[in-house]
């Protein structure tokens, strides 16, 4: 470790890795609950186990990119962190903000959550993924606007570069992009319509960037490539995320009640969309072929070049499969959409932050070289389980996914919701079964930080 | 290929290729917004259409159903429940809403259940309307059948 404030680092790792934890777990209730409708009822209905499980998605991932932003930020300016107490406050304030949140999820029927959180002032709950109470809304804000002050202060007194450039414009767009969720119109449609500028240009623009940044950092750091050459693949991807990601936005828009237009708009751009994903595997593969190190942490690497490839098959080819406004006439609200967001949030955005804490948690740790052999070799061991777990899982989502297609929507002999849900009990119980590969390959994972290292010779 | 790229071309292209998508991006948001209320019908938006859109979120039924096709997939696409379990005609799915809302959870094992969210028949009727007003956006022939 470079810097001293870089330690604040951990204790954002560290949760977030524990909320992932939670976040599977919810998962796996809820597909069991899928295939047994009686499990968990009426304790936890269905809408409170999946509002937790994507919430906590959410969260960890935002705790992620502030634990790798605020570990990248000090070696990229050359500077400590302005501000090391200010960014404990702000954690220590999010954990308190997102527990009392989660419980209160747990806890208390959500109608009467809306009552007790002030909603009818500001009517801001009950979409998807923006279910959060008001004060958890407003607290959102103020722990990301504390967290863009104090990255902000460092990089304006240290070296500026090109991935701090790039990592800031994404920080700053997540939190613009953050305020449409207070606008709610009392028109479903418009409401939709802003509802995709947070969740949208979120995913596929603005995070994009921070996620072209933390790469494009650990590159450098394992494989010592000449920063200019990796700064001009780091352009090359986010020009390709700008031009694809903010007209891609249209392809929400074919069949929500938005104009005609979008329909062009959206499949053209969109089905550029899988570029920058697809140039972020070369980008990976390139450096580590060219690589002027070999860094005694090859998890790192692997952990990076998996990034690339499971974000370019979830992002960029499940993507691709349903963006084409004829082809999401049929998949528009099916179990392909659920496929299509389950490897791409955990390709692109979960894997990204398994990246830097590999890279990042053994020299948090003092342990410069990375962790011992052994440990390693458990790391990758929970890597492969994680892959082919999430990778069994959205080949099941997806087959769920094209049965629910033939039975609702091809054809004359149609069925109903219902019945054709029963009809995918099996593909749910293999998808269930993956899920459980998921989360064990998340406690070997886990199970790696504890392997000793050995004694010093 | 990536060869005869330099960093600064590549810069170019993210500034005036972001700037450039934005700009249409915008331009466009101007002319949906404008667009929306004739699509959906906003003259029909009655008090009783946003009470019901209120409690449609303040029960969080997003969190099973989807609508318009968003949403979560657990539970049948509402877009199109009024045509679907009330023949298009009004008076027979307010009183299909009010016996289903009530009727709520089901007994069938292991059937997905649906949660009773007591709701008044006046509410219930709110939500009806909410329904019947969202079956009536034109979201360019979606959903492609009645099975939603």
């Amino acid at each position: 470790m470079k810097y001293t404030s870089q330690a604040v680092a951990k204790p954002y790792f560290i949760f977030a890795l524990i909320l992932l934890a939670g976040e599977i777990l919810f998962g796996l209730l809820m597909g069991i609950q899928y295939i047994w409708g009686d499990f968990l009822f009426p304790l936890i209905p269905f809408n409170v186990l999946r509002m937790v499980h994507t919430n906590l998605l959410i969260v960890l991932l935002l705790f992620g990119f502030m634990g790798a932003t605020y570990y990248l930020v000090p070696e990229e300016t050359e500077s400590e962190l302005w501000s090391p107490k200010l960014a404990m406050i702000t954690f220590w304030i999010f954990v308190v903000a997102g527990v009392l949140t989660i419980l209160g999820y747990l806890f208390v029927p959500y109608a009467t959550l809306t009552e007790l959180t002030f909603n009818n002032l500001l009517p801001t709950m009950g979409r998807e993924f923006l279910e959060q109470p008001l004060p958890t809304k407003v607290g959102i804000v103020l722990v990301v606007l504390s967290y863009l002050l104090n990255v902000s202060m460092t990089v304006l007194k240290g070296r500026k570069t090109v991935i701090t450039t790039v990592l800031l414009t994404g920080l700053l767009g997540l939190a613009v992009f953050f305020l449409f969720a207070f606008y709610v119109p009392d028109n479903l449609i418009m409401d939709k319509f802003f509802w995709w500028f947070t969740v949208h240009l979120w995913v596929e623009a603005t995070w994009e960037l921070i996620l072209g940044a933390i790469l494009a950092f650990v590159l450098i750091k394992v494989t010592g490539v000449d920063r200019e050459h990796i700064d001009k693949w780091l352009y090359l991807i986010i020009a390709m995320t700008m031009v694809s990601g903010i007209l891609g936005t249209g392809h929400h828009f074919f069949y929500m009640g938005a104009p005609e237009y979008w329909l062009w708009i959206g499949s053209i751009s969109s089905a550029v969309e899988p570029l920058p994903f697809l140039l972020m595997i070369l980008f990976a593969f390139t450096m580590a072929r060219d690589r002027k190190i070999k860094h005694d942490n090859e998890m790192a690497l692997t952990w990076a070049k998996g990034t690339a490839v499971m974000g370019f098959l979830g992002a960029g080819v499940w993507g691709f499969f349903h963006t084409l406004a004829p082809v999401n006439m049929y998949t528009h609200g099916t179990q392909l959409t659920a496929a299509h967001g389950h490897l791409s949030f955990y390709g692109a955005y979960v894997m990204i932050i398994f990246t830097m804490i590999s890279y990042a948690m053994p020299i948090l740790r003092g342990r410069p070289h990375g962790n011992c052999a052994k440990a390693q070799k458990v790391e990758l061991v929970s890597f492969w389980m994680l892959n082919i777990g999430m990778l069994g899982l959205t080949l099941a989502l997806s087959a769920a996914g094209i049965v629910q297609i033939m039975d609702q929507r091809v054809g004359t002999h149609l069925i109903g919701f219902m019945e054709s849900q029963e009809s995918i009990n099996g593909i749910y119980m293999v998808r269930a079964a993956f899920g459980v590969l998921v989360f064990t390959g998340l406690l070997t994972y886990f199970y790696s930080f504890f392997v000793k290292e050995p004694a010093k010779a | 290929m990536t060869e005869r790229i330099t960093k600064s071309m590549a810069k170019n292209i993210y500034y005036g290729g972001g700037t450039f998508a934005l700009l249409i991006f915008i331009a466009l948001t101007f002319d949906t917004v404008h667009q929306i209320p004739k699509r959906s019908n906003q003259q029909n938006m009655t008090e009783s259409v946003v009470a019901g859109k209120k409690l449609w979120e303040k029960n969080d039924c997003v969190g099973c159903h989807t609508i318009v096709g968003e949403g979560a997939y657990y539970a049948p696409e509402l877009m199109n429940v009024f045509q679907r379990r009330g023949a298009s005609d009004e008076t027979t799915f307010k009183a299909y809403m009010q016996g289903w809302m009530a009727a709520q959870p089901l007994s069938t094992p292991n059937r997905r259940k649906m949660p009773q969210f007591h709701l008044t028949p006046a509410e219930v009727d709110n939500l009806s309307d909410f329904l019947i007003w969202t079956s009536k956006v034109n979201a360019n022939d979606w959903p492609p059948t009645i099975e939603g």
